[in-house]
């Protein structure tokens, strides 16, 4: 089962790496994995999302809330949350092949951010299985790059604050 | 005070090396084990002027962390062990790693290049850090002088409280030798770091539902009882409801082992009874474990009949290796003492008046009586697990016992001394447990001996393990710590040839460690310990083993006794390796 564990830890060198540190050496896997700066400059987010069953992601959200520059952990499978992945993809586009994309990007509510003789570079926004739909649709043009942020999450509504 | 490292009036400048060992100082540090080097000269410049604090120089940096593991082990408090970067620092990964799996407060500080230089690979330069993440609970690279009162606190609170462990804080040398105003007042910086937890009453209640239910309940206790100082509680707990209690290997001295319910140790090479009981256990009390594979076997059989009531402080050890029907989070000292206290109140005369579980007792007593820990004796060898018992004897007999701390290295000689060195109080025996560090017997009872002066300090070695940090004898010489060293030299590594002939046919695969067949013992560690200054005498005749055990005891200076023992014993029972009490080996 899919898990999106959201994380904030203290913006500090190392903390990253020993995060992913303790991923590795107890052997669990990470499907995703975004980080960035919060609203306080001293807290970072990272978000990861992960498959197992119950017993495992309580073990993986356990061990990360043992890491001491580890402020919260909260698997928010189960609440009403907003995911988003942002992705920049380029793909060949001969002139006569504009309209045909741009209809596409369209329908995903994306935009066309660069556009070159023979290729466009396309912004799209959303839900994992949504960005993966896109790229299935683009494939048969020729994908030259494609670069994603990873899935980010917030939780709907008031959630509680860390304690200070 | 009057001297330069407590000077601190409120607009003195010191520098960094100076708050560093004040820090230690201000936490009521009495000794440190440390190794200087390039990179760590201004702490020891540092040292050199405070009489609070005495420096115990190792001969190597791992020696200077085991010491540092044996005074904490031996005391709860933090053990402080200091090198230079580079190798020095590397030579602590093992000590750190060890206090990691056995949950001992430990902390190393190293020193490191100058921050300009960090990544440049200059000279001993190791990103120690990176290679320590993993093996500690937490770690430091101070990158300005002015976070150094902030980080000693901070790595002092986090080695002690809730699952001890070692804390790593490395120390470049231009942080050490610049100079400031030190904020000793600065705050702790630690909002994710929550590590007391008390168990609410609400949580403890189904514990005793589920003894109410039970017909064949049974202990199972770690070293947690000891670290969290819950073992006068788990007594009077165990007392009054008449439930027996297996031991792990650090759990030993966390229940009396001369206790009617002590059915001591439990796993791999515990008593055959405490293995076929906590097998037959309708409910598992797991205080403070880990379900170790040495303890559980195949982990998919082992408990398997029962319930599982799982206390630790440690949240990610619950449900880890084993599911518990009955979790709880928290503090295991307070919650033995709330569940006593509980065990008071009038809605559990139920389960205190005694007489609980006639049945279950008369089947361990059945267990215990035909399947007894038998002492093998030889007519004309000394084997060691006899001379285990006749040091443990001989110490009774004096009424040393109570004044007694034992440490051994790791193999067959640290399970013959679990299995016939018995113990009645915490911290009295140390060993590496999670690790099993060979080398961790003379310096862990050198650093006991640091803590503990007036104590009989033995560590009980083997060959294999006794050479690996054996260079320590000259600390012990140089810095009168007195010791004493029971070796058991079979020549062999004894553990590994006792799987070679269950498990390989018997074929030595590089572990004979002697000069061959025709050869005296080898090598000659009376030789040795003389040339390190100290007294020291070899024995192979039964005969004088008494005597010469008794010499050990009274001398006043570090001791090394070796006695010749064949290398055929086995460390039996035996449980092997991912299997089930069903294949325990007897005899």
């Amino acid at each position: 089962m899919r898990h999106v564990l959201s994380a904030l830890v203290q913006n500090q060198p190392g903390v990253l790496a020993h995060v992913a540190g303790m991923f590795h050496t107890r052997g669990f896997n990470i499907d995703s994995l975004a980080v960035g700066e919060t609203e306080r400059h001293d807290l970072s987010r990272m978000t990861f999302v992960v498959h197992g069953d119950e017993a495992q992601v309580a073990q993986i959200r356990k061990q990360l809330d043992k890491i001491i520059t580890v402020v919260q952990v909260v698997d928010i499978s189960s609440e009403d949350f907003v995911e988003r992945d942002l992705m920049l993809i380029k793909v060949c586009c001969p002139a006569e092949k504009r309209a045909e994309i741009a209809l596409l990007v369209e329908t995903f509510r994306g935009r066309t951010v660069d556009i070159q003789h023979d290729n466009v570079i396309v912004e799209v926004s959303g839900t994992e299985g949504k960005v993966e739909s896109f790229i299935d649709l683009m494939r048969p043009y020729g994908i030259l790059e494609l670069a994603r942020t990873g899935r980010i999450a917030l939780v709907r509504g008031h959630t509680k604050g860390i304690a200070e | 005070m009057g001297e330069s490292t407590t000077a601190t009036t409120p607009d003195t400048l010191m520098n960094g090396a100076d708050i560093l060992v004040q820090s230690l100082v201000r936490q009521g540090v009495e000794v440190v084990f440390a190794y200087p080097g390039g990179a760590s000269m201004p702490i020891h410049q540092s040292l050199t002027k405070t009489n609070q604090i005495r420096t115990i120089l190792p001969r190597q940096e791992q020696g200077g962390g085991f010491m540092a593991h044996g005074y904490a082990r031996t005391t709860g408090k933090v053990g402080v062990c200091m090198s230079t970067s580079g190798p020095g620092a590397t030579n602590f990964v093992t000590i750190l790693a060890d206090a990691k799996m056995d949950s001992v407060p430990v902390i190393a500080i190293t020193g490191q290049v100058s921050t300009p230089v960090i990544g440049t690979d200059a000279f001993q330069e190791t990103p120690i850090i990176e290679v320590c993440r993993a093996i500690t609970k937490h770690h430091y690279l101070v990158t300005r002088t002015e976070d150094l009162p902030r980080v000693m606190k901070e790595a002092f609170h986090i080695a002690t409280t809730g699952r001890p462990g070692p804390v790593i804080i490395d120390v470049p040398k231009d942080v050490q030798i610049r100079k400031i105003v030190p904020d000793w007042d600065a705050p702790m910086n630690l909002p994710g770091y929550k590590p007391l937890r008390k168990a609410p009453r609400t949580e403890l209640q189904p514990i005793l539902d589920a003894i109410r239910a039970s017909k064949k309940p049974f202990i199972y206790a770690g070293g947690g009882v000891i670290h969290s100082g819950a073992a006068p509680y788990l007594k009077e707990f165990a007392e009054k409801l008449g439930i027996p209690v297996g031991l792990t290997l650090l759990g030993i001295g966390g229940f009396p082992s001369d206790h009617y319910l002590c059915l001591q140790m439990l796993g791999m090479h515990g008593t055959v009874y405490s293995n076929y009981a906590i097998n037959d256990a309708d409910l598992l009390l797991a205080f403070g474990v880990r379900f170790d594979d040495r303890v559980t076997g195949k982990l998919s059989e082992f408990a398997k009949h029962g319930k599982i009531v799982h206390i630790d402080i440690d949240s990610s050890e619950i449900n880890k290796n084993k599911f518990a029907h009955v979790p709880v989070h928290g503090d295991l000292k307070e919650a033995l003492a709330d569940l006593c206290v509980m065990l008071h109140e009038d809605d559990s005369a139920d389960l205190v008046g005694g007489g609980r579980y006639p049945d279950w007792m008369r089947q361990i007593d059945t267990w215990r009586e035909s399947d007894p820990m038998r002492c093998p004796e030889l007519p004309d060898a000394i084997l060691p697990q006899y001379a285990i018992k006749r040091l443990h004897e001989l110490l009774r007999e004096r009424g040393l016992l109570d004044n007694t701390i034992v440490s051994t290295g790791v193999g067959q000689h640290q399970m013959w001394s679990a299995q016939f060195f018995p113990f009645n109080q915490p911290r009295h025996w140390i060993t590496s447990g999670g690790l099993g560090t060979m080398g961790f017997g003379l310096p862990a009872a050198m650093g006991a001996k640091v803590a503990h002066p007036d104590k009989l300090c033995i560590d009980i070695d083997g060959d294999g393990s006794f050479l690996m940090n054996i260079q320590e004898l000259a600390c012990c010489h140089a810095e009168k710590i007195a010791p004493k060293v029971l070796l058991l030299n079979n020549q062999h590594l004894g553990m590994v040839t006792q799987w070679e002939d269950r498990f390989f046919a018997g074929n030595r695969a590089h572990t004979y460690l002697g000069a061959g067949p025709d050869a005296d013992p080898y090598p000659d560690f009376v030789t040795i310990a003389k040339g390190f200054g100290l007294p020291a005498r070899k024995i192979s005749d039964k005969n004088d083993l008494d005597d010469a055990l008794i010499e050990m005891i009274e001398s006043d200076a570090a001791f090394v006794l070796d006695v010749h023992v064949p290398h055929q014993e086995h460390v039996l029972p035996m449980i092997p390796s991912g299997m089930t009490v069903k294949d325990i080996i007897k005899a």
